[in-house]
This record gives structure tokens, C-alpha cells and sequence, in this order.
């Protein structure tokens, strides 16, 4: 019932795009078409769990054990940037066609702040190992889903009469609003 | 170069947030009201501009190949100086900004511009550009904390200027999209009658 909740509410009420504004630049740049936003869902989804739990990991048995706490944002960073390359060297011996599909997506992920902030947010919201893998997973998911629905949009957008002035990145802006508004409806559900 | 020119471009010809579209997730995520999106900008402002010293002065001796790491590391020891000093001297905005000043880490802006600009250019021209742009960063995020704290709660700087609440959905979520899409046009058309 627990993991349930925590689903729930990374998805659909606390979503991380929609109302924690974080990984807004992917949510803006990469979101022209379906299927290059569901690569790049794919890709955070990766990146992010495996991230969470070697953050985790990191946290309890490294920087709390010594009582270094303060190195928390420089340590979680080199970890992320050392793991997206990693993932991506891995990747490429290892599963080619994945890595032909999510591979472009990868060294942007290292500058998406959604990971880096899942990885704080599990540490300061005290989770255990279990929680924290399934907040990652969750929150995830929570990204794809706006991703891909705005994605969706856009496609749409383009065959739009939008006044010169709107075209691109500010008719975005609009269009997310009213998207977050839609997500508001799930406010107070957990 | 013109380090008038280096200095002002920031504001609005490249602007970070209104023509450059990056750190966009502080932009929208603590705008609440002007005085935050004033003290982030400020953060950020110190820390782009001593990553901006460092790197450029640093800039002969890093490998190339491991630039994009090192550039990260001296960024972060900076975000984390930031985040103790503000913990310890100012705790009630510390709480407000919350996750997004470690998050300054992954702030486009910043690491761009050691990357595009610093690791380029003299520590002088460096240190002004990064000053410039911290600053057209910090006009942005205070205008939009502005526009939405006026519509939001009805009040500037926590002045407040109408009884009760104002429109409450421009402080949550969608209001923050709402409102910089909006920014970004008008600035945009101010900005390209203006040269």
C-alpha cells in the first residue's frame, strides 16, 4: 500500500515536470515528436533508478558514516556524470540497437536536474532502499508521461494557426500551463 | 571585446532565460514571489561568476578531454558554498528555494558559460561576462516572481496592495508557465524594437 502511494503521488499529483518544475529543459527541447520523447523517457528512466540507488547507497554507507554530509551536491553530481557515461559505454558493447536508440539522449541527461534532484529528494525525504528505488521508478514514469503528452500537443501545434509572435518555445510555455492546470485535477487524491 | 557590450547583453539580447531559454527549472520552480526569485538569481549570479573566474584561469591547464567533468566539480564546490553560507545566515530563504539551490549544479547557464565563454577568454572578460549574465538571470527571475506575486497574492516585495488573495493560481504550478510564455513574448517584441 505504501509503494502504491508513492507511485501514485510521483506520477500523477507531485508530478516532476508539472508541479516540481524539475527536467523542464528536456520537457522544452525535446518534446517535437512522440517517439524521440518516449527515447528520451526511456533513457531518465534508466539513468535515474540505477542513479537513486548507487546515490542511496553512497549516502548511508559513505558520506553518513563519515559525517560528511556537506559533500552531498559534489559527490551525487561526478556520481550521476560518471554513471550516464558508464551506462553509455555499457550500452553500446553490450545492446547496440538499444544504444542506437537512446544514445543521442544520454550526455543530455547528465544536465537534466531531474535526476540529480530524485537522487536529494529520496535522501531528504528519509526513504529506505526499497522507497527510494521505487520514488525513482515512479517519478520516471511521472516524467515519460508528461513528456510524451506533450509531445503529443506539439504535434498538433505545429499544424496551428499560432500568432507569429507565440510560435515555439513561448506557445510551449502556454500549453504546459494548461497541462499542469489538467494535472492539478489530481490534487488531493493521496 | 567592448566589456560594456559583454556586460549588458545579458540583460536582453541573450538573455539566459527569455532568449537562451536555460535554467528554465529554478526559473519556474522558485518564482513564487519577487524576493525569491531575486535571492536565487543572486546565488546563482555568485556562483557563475567565480566558476567563470576559475575556469578561465584554470583553462591552460585542464586536459581536454576531461574539461566538461573538472568544469562540474569547481561549479559544485561553489553550489556548495553557497548552499552552507545560506543555511547558516539566511535559513527561512534557504527553506524557501530548497532543492533548487544544490540544483544550481545542473543550472545550464552556468556550466555553458564556463563552457562557451570562460574557457575561452580572459579572466577580466570572463568576470564580467559572468557578472552580466548572473545579473540578466536575476532580472528574470525577479520579474517573474514580480508578475506573479502581484497576480498570485496581490502584493510586491510582501507589500501587499489588495485585500485577501489575489489570483492563486499564478503561485501554483500552471501559473508559472502561464506567466513566462507570456514574459517571453512581450520581451522579445520589446527587445527586437529596441536595436
Amino acid at each position: 500500500m505504501e509503494y502504491i502511494i508513492i507511485i501514485i503521488a510521483a506520477i500523477f499529483v507531485n508530478n516532476i515536470v508539472l508541479s516540481k518544475f524539475l527536467g523542464i529543459c528536456p520537457f522544452i527541447g525535446v518534446s517535437g515528436k512522440v517517439e524521440t520523447s518516449l527515447g528520451m523517457a526511456g533513457a531518465v528512466m534508466f539513468v535515474m533508478t540505477i542513479a537513486t540507488l548507487v546515490t542511496y547507497l553512497i549516502q548511508t554507507y559513505v558520506l553518513d558514516a563519515l559525517g560528511i554530509g556537506f559533500m552531498q551536491t559534489i559527490t551525487f553530481i561526478l556520481v550521476i556524470a560518471s554513471l550516464v557515461q558508464l551506462v553509455e559505454i555499457i550500452l553500446k558493447k553490450v545492446s547496440p540497437s538499444l544504444y542506437a536508440a537512446l544514445g543521442i539522449f544520454l550526455p543530455l541527461i547528465t544536465t537534466n536536474c531531474a535526476v540529480l534532484g530524485v537522487a536529494i529528494l529520496a535522501v531528504q525525504q528519509d526513504m529506505n532502499l526499497m522507497q527510494s528505488v521505487v520514488f525513482a521508478i515512479a517519478n520516471s514514469i511521472g516524467f515519460g508521461l508528461a513528456l510524451v503528452l506533450f509531445a503529443g500537443l506539439r504535434e498538433h501545434m505545429d499544424l496551428a494557426d499560432i500568432p507569429k509572435s507565440f510560435r515555439g518555445v513561448p506557445i510551449a510555455f502556454v500549453v504546459a500551463g494548461l497541462l499542469a492546470m489538467a494535472f492539478m485535477g489530481f490534487a488531493g487524491i493521496v | 571585446m567592448n566589456q560594456i557590450k559583454n556586460f549588458t547583453k545579458g540583460f536582453i539580447k541573450e538573455n539566459p532565460v527569455f532568449a537562451l531559454f536555460l535554467g528554465l527549472c529554478p526559473t519556474l520552480g522558485v518564482t513564487t514571489s519577487a524576493i525569491n526569485g531575486i535571492a536565487m538569481g543572486l546565488a546563482t549570479t555568485f556562483v557563475l561568476l567565480m566558476s567563470n573566474i576559475v575556469v578561465s584561469l584554470i583553462k591552460n591547464f585542464i586536459p581536454d578531454k576531461v574539461r566538461i567533468p573538472s568544469f562540474i566539480v569547481i561549479i559544485a564546490s561553489f553550489v556548495t558554498i553557497v548552499q552552507l553560507t545560506m543555511q547558516a545566515y539566511v535559513p527561512s530563504l534557504f527553506d524557501a528555494l530548497g532543492l533548487f539551490i544544490p540544483l544550481i549544479v545542473v543550472n545550464c547557464v552556468v556550466l555553458g558559460r564556463a563552457e562557451a565563454f570562460a574557457s575561452k577568454n580572459s579572466l577580466w572578460s570572463s568576470a564580467v561576462d559572468g557578472t552580466g549574465m548572473g545579473l540578466g538571470f536575476t532580472f528574470a527571475l525577479g520579474l517573474l516572481g514580480a508578475v506573479r506575486e502581484i497576480l498570485g497574492s496581490g502584493s510586491i516585495f510582501n507589500y501587499k496592495f489588495i485585500e485577501g488573495d489575489g489570483m492563486l493560481i499564478f503561485i501554483l504550478s500552471p501559473g508559472a508557465f502561464l506567466a513566462l510564455g507570456y514574459l517571453i513574448v512581450i520581451v522579445n517584441k520589446l527587445g527586437k524594437k529596441g536595436s
